[in-house]
């Protein structure tokens, strides 16, 4: 840890930084300018209140998912059945918490891998001065000019049945979802946080670190991750809400998730020929998704604002 | 691509204005459009390299319902194989089948029994035809509703554009498209919701039937656009309305109109076409969505069936289409630059 110690001896007795104004934390002051987004802090309670739901609700609502009742079949909600039944007498209620929990799941996880991957290339590309940013850049923007949704569609096509396989139905069809929506959704993480590296490699606190003899990776990990990561976590709110969409768009297609596996892109795809008989099928995965969907991107439009330290609220 | 490289690099403008040429200007615009093209042949190279990467390490295999046929001896189905060379090397596979989409042999549907290339030529005009008009849809709606909020930042209207622009951008196609079915179709018995191609009416009713068939396939495709081009429409105003030449403008004594449409919207234009451009891969994706829901005999729902069918030819063939339109809209994108900002020459 050569780069650590101190260059000089006047750095080493600074007193409290700040003396006068009462210290602020960076987390709390982002706190304080979110709240001040009316539609992000009620989102959140939305987001909240709907992950609270998916988690616990197998606990409140213990009616399985997959047990048909030929004598209850497309019934509107009723007291047994809070949100009607579908044309197996299945129990929607108990499929959505079900289907919730995959979904918002492969949300996440879609998130990370395409957060990841966007930013271990920016980061290369932005530090490189050479040859490499140049492949890369090409590349991002190849990757960025491919049909999203027919590829997608064309690999899981092609891929399913080697994962089902190797990793059981469940966990094979979710690694490929997961890996695919999040490897064809980092480009733009990667030219927000190349972007971000190029002004900040040049700031005077990145060239004290490299006079004091720090390491590349130091340079990335220490000095200007952390200071470009204000707008990659905007950035991963709205992937999240994307990998949800693309995943619901996957199972509506009929190419998701497989029918025993009811994510609420899939109930809606199921329900989809029973629009005229049981519309409510179709209508509380479709609100749900929506919701889901809004409240993050209202979330992310707070966040936008709240991390953005130029602005003024 | 190039549009994506413009976002990123700024528009290389005054550097090449430096050395404008003296060529006629339609001579000028021919070339600049040549080294463009020239420019995209990298782009769908790499596209058909991955895509055939894609394909060589799937595990399905076109035969292989001929495996388990027992009508069918080993010996014909290795035939087979060797006849349709998918026997040789990879990259000999590659090279032929490179050779084969760029003189417009696409091969043969193993499902439709017909030539690919006639398969999707007579898809590609209906697919066109529902992007396209909801995209003027989309810009119909979203340029005055983004300069009028922009002009009026923070007012009640910019508010409710701004929100119901997030419901917009929230709302996923396919679940817009079963509402509309819903409400139009089922409570309602206004539209069709099957979309037919072979509508037994001649003259006007023709025309009126298509618009009645189409109108919802529209509608859910261009909503959806509209919503996040109103917000690029608006914020790249914001960033204009605020520079100095719009307050010379006004300074003037130019109306306030005049100062909007003229000086205003032709500069906050630019940034718009590079995102537009940027959004085309996901219009093509809707546009995919929207076809299966309304059954509109285009190449999304080609795609589709194809994939359940296990129909390799069409799928990779209108996979290819897909992105040579998202190549050309780029390029289109590139053409309305030079047009928008007159500091790129295209000689």
């Amino acid at each position: 840890m050569a780069g650590s110690t101190l260059a000089s001896p006047s750095a080493e007795p600074v007193p409290a930084v700040a003396v006068g104004a009462p210290a602020v934390s960076p987390a709390r002051d982002t706190w304080r300018r979110f709240k001040r987004h009316r539609l992000a802090m009620g989102s959140s309670v939305v987001l909240g209140l709907l992950i609270f739901g998916v988690v616990i609700g197998p606990w409140i609502w213990p009616v399985p998912i997959n047990e048909i009742d030929f004598a209850a079949q497309l019934e509107t909600p009723s007291f047994a059945h809070p949100l009607g039944t579908d044309d197996l007498g299945q129990d929607i209620l108990a499929r959505m918490i079900y289907g919730g929990r995959i979904s918002l799941a492969v949300g996440l996880a879609a998130m990370m891998v395409a957060i990841l991957v966007g930013v271990v290339i920016g980061a290369l590309a932005g530090m490189s001065r050479g040859a490499l940013a140049i492949i890369l850049m090409w590349v991002t923007d190849l990757f960025l000019s491919l049909p999203q949704l027919p590829l997608l569609l064309l690999v899981i096509y092609l891929f399913r049945e080697q994962l089902k396989a190797a990793f059981g139905v469940e966990g094979g069809v979710f690694m490929l979802i997961v890996v695919v929506i999040g490897g064809l959704r980092w480009m733009p993480v990667t030219r927000l946080v190349r972007a971000q590296f190029l002004s900040l490699r040049e700031k005077e606190f990145v060239e004290a670190a490299r006079a004091q003899g720090a390491t590349k990776f130091r340079q990335i990990v220490v000095h200007i991750l952390p200071n470009a990561l204000g707008p990659v976590i905007v950035a991963a709110t709205i992937e999240v809400s994307s990998a949800i969409i693309a995943e619901s768009t996957l199972s509506f297609l009929g190419l998701g998730f497989p029918p025993d596996i009811p994510t609420w892109g899939r109930l809606l795809f199921d329900a989809k020929d029973h629009l005229d008989s049981a519309p409510h099928w179709a209508l509380f995965p479709g609100i749900a998704i929506f919701l889901t969907v809004l409240s993050i991107n209202f979330i992310g439009d707070g966040l936008r604002d709240a991390l953005d330290p130029r602005r003024v609220i | 691509m190039s549009a994506a490289r413009n976002l990123l690099h700024g528009v290389d403008g005054p550097r090449r204005a430096l050395h404008r040429s003296r060529v006629p200007e339609e001579t000028a615009v021919l070339n600049y459009l040549i080294r463009r093209l020239l420019l995209a042949i990298p782009s769908l190279l790499g596209i058909s390299v991955i895509l055939f990467v894609v394909l060589a390490l799937a595990p399905g295999d076109p035969f292989e319902e001929l495996a388990t046929n027992p009508n069918v001896p080993p010996e014909v189905r290795e035939a087979l194989r060797t006849k349709f060379g998918l026997n040789d090397p990879i990259m000999v596979r590659y090279f032929r089948w490179l050779f084969a989409m760029v003189q417009g042999d696409w091969g043969f549907s193993f499902a439709s029994r017909i030539n690919v290339d006639t398969l999707i030529w007579q898809r590609v005009p209906t697919t066109l035809f529902v992007v396209g008009s909801s995209q003027l849809l989309a810009l119909a709606i979203a340029l005055p509703v983004g300069i009028y909020a922009a002009t009026r930042p923070y007012s009640i209207f910019d508010q409710i554009a701004n929100t119901l622009a997030f419901v917009g951008f929230s709302l996923p196609t396919f679940f817009t498209g079963l509402l509309l079915i819903l409400i139009f179709s089922v409570s309602l018995d206004w539209l069709p919701f099957v979309y037919r191609s072979d509508i037994a009416a001649t003259g006007w009713r023709w025309y009126w039937e298509n618009l009645r068939q189409a109108i919802m396939p529209i509608t859910v495709l261009g909503l959806f656009q509209a919503a996040s081009y109103t917000r690029y429409v608006r914020s790249a105003v914001l960033d204009v309305i605020q520079l100095d030449y719009v307050t010379t403008a006004r300074a003037k004594g130019l109306s306030e109109r005049a100062v909007t449409l003229r000086h205003v919207t032709r500069n906050a234009l630019i940034p718009v076409v590079t995102l537009v451009a940027l959004q085309m891969p996901a219009v093509f994706g809707g546009a995919i969505v929207t076809e299966q829901i309304f059954r509109i005999p285009g190449i999304g729902s080609l795609l589709i069936s194809a994939i359940l069918a296990n129909d390799t030819p069409v799928i990779m063939a209108v996979t290819f289409v897909f992105s040579c339109l998202v190549v050309l809209f780029n390029l289109i994108a590139d053409l309305l630059y030079g047009w928008l900002d007159p500091r790129i020459s295209f000689g």
